[in-house]
């Protein structure tokens, strides 16, 4: 999105319901601040993002998608996120495969307590999303705003 | 061989081991050979063929034809016992209801291959030796069977029957004929020759779902790209973004899973590499999570439903080979 002829990201955050959500909300209250071009997403468990979801944001919009779980070895479920970090890396290394930008993607750990970390998390991968630009090579021009 | 094959399907028959035997027949032309159920030996001697051209891989079809009643017989090569036993690893083949006879192989062929070396009017093909001879109207062609094979069966990855109740022909040995070399191509390359590279391959899809179809990973009854709500039901691609998705799904699905028997490359009408995509994962997965072969055995899991503590973190994908961007 052009704010003022500036690059403005948007990001996708998938965040766990028990963990990163109740980060973000941590860091809310800690009024910590992280740019406004991330759109938390809640989920019940990072495990429960299939990889459809992150295709499908990129085609509305996103520039970049962010996945956040529970620490490995702390989720709720025991064990989703051990599953989630074998898909998603086998994802972003596909995506990577198919020349999609990499830094594009992210998966990290934020626990319910780690307040300050989600917003240092969003402040760097939207940093790092913008230097990248929008999105060209998985966008889907029938959804472009532009 | 084929000869072997007929008698051993109708003594089968015959003998009441089975009802039904599972091979191949032509389809509109010799080389066109396309997968079929014999009820009687009459069929067998008539319609059954074994050649060069047997590419098919015949396990996805006995998920339903081991659940119709009866015993069914099928003639299953080194690559498609590796099919099979993941199938029956998924509980999709009956197993009691299914006699399967292994095949030694040697490489299928590629029809276009032959034809690209200069034979037109091809009107039939046979081995001799270590070659080929295709008659065309115009005299006869001689051509190493080394030429003609699909790209999968020049990197066959083993001779080996993991699974058979009978075997003709020699058992096999599990061998490294550098399938990844193609793999390890394109991860050289940049982002943008690897981008620019995909999407010349990936456009030319016209979503017939052919290599969905084909797949015996792929054996799902509802498939998210029939359902409506999916939103990836589409018909051909309307964008890039299409292409890019229907193909990462699929390979998606069935990683971790996928034999690398190779049939979406084989029937894809675009002649897109789809094997490469699928072959990508097993090949993480081989650098990330230990070997894995799927089909391979019957007691290992499947490395995206397991795990380990000290699996590496998503992050490594930022550090590995291939990032010269």
């Amino acid at each position: 999105m052009q704010v003022n002829g500036e690059f403005q990201p948007t990001i996708v955050a998938f965040c766990c319901n028990w963990c990163s959500y109740a980060g973000a909300d941590l860091s809310g209250t800690n009024r910590l601040q992280y740019p406004a071009n991330v759109k938390i997403i809640r989920i019940p468990c990072s495990c429960r993002l299939n990889p459809l979801f992150i295709l499908r944001a990129f085609q509305r919009g996103a520039d970049g998608v962010i996945l956040c779980g529970c620490h490995p070895g702390d989720c709720h479920y025991t064990t989703g996120n051990y599953y989630a970090r074998r898909r998603m890396t086998l994802l972003f290394s596909m995506l990577d495969y198919l020349g999609i930008e990499k830094e594009r993607t992210r998966v990290e750990w934020v626990s319910a307590a780690e307040g300050g970390k989600f917003a240092a998390t969003m402040n760097d991968f939207v940093a790092a999303v913008t230097k990248l630009g929008p999105n060209r090579r998985l966008e889907d021009l029938r959804c472009s705003k532009d | 061989m084929q000869q072997g094959l007929k008698e051993k399907a109708i003594q089968l028959l015959k003998d009441k081991t089975v009802d039904r035997v599972v091979g191949w027949k032509a389809g509109e032309f010799f080389y066109d050979l396309t997968p079929a159920v014999f009820h009687t030996p009459e069929e067998i001697e008539k319609d059954f063929v074994f050649s060069v051209f047997s590419g098919a891989n015949l396990s996805k079809y006995l998920i339903a034809e081991s659940r119709k009643g009866g015993k069914v017989a099928a003639f299953l090569k080194p690559c498609d016992t590796y099919s099979f036993q993941q199938l029956l690893k998924e509980h999709r083949i009956l197993r009691e209801n299914v006699y399967v006879v292994g095949v030694q192989c040697d490489g299928t062929c590629d029809i276009e291959k032959i034809k690209a070396a200069g034979c037109d009017g091809v009107t039939a093909v046979r081995e001799e030796g270590d070659g080929l001879v295709a008659e065309t109207l115009y005299g006869e062609h001689r051509m190493s069977k080394k030429d003609a094979l699909l790209d999968r069966c020049a990197v066959c990855k083993s001779h080996k029957l993991v699974v058979y109740d009978e075997l003709l022909g020699e058992q096999g040995e599990e061998q490294d004929a550098g399938r990844f070399a193609e793999v390890e191509k394109l991860e050289r390359m940049t982002p943008e020759e690897r981008y620019s590279f995909w999407r010349g391959e990936l456009s030319r899809c016209i979503r017939c779902n052919a290599c969905r179809n084909v797949c015996p990973a792929c054996s799902c009854e509802k498939c998210i790209f029939d359902n409506p709500d999916s939103g990836a039901r589409n018909k051909a691609a309307a964008d890039s973004f299409e292409e890019n998705m229907f193909h990462i799904i699929r390979a998606f699905h069935v990683a971790s899973r996928c034999t690398d028997c190779g049939e979406c490359s084989r029937v894809c009408p675009q002649h897109i590499p789809l094997h490469l995509l699928n072959r990508k994962f097993i090949k993480d997965i081989d650098e990330l999570y230990g070997e894995y072969q799927a089909g391979a055995d019957m007691d290992t899991k499947p490395p995206l439903m397991d795990f380990t503590k000290g699996d590496a973190d998503p992050s490594v994908v930022y550090e590995r080979g291939g990032d010269k961007a």
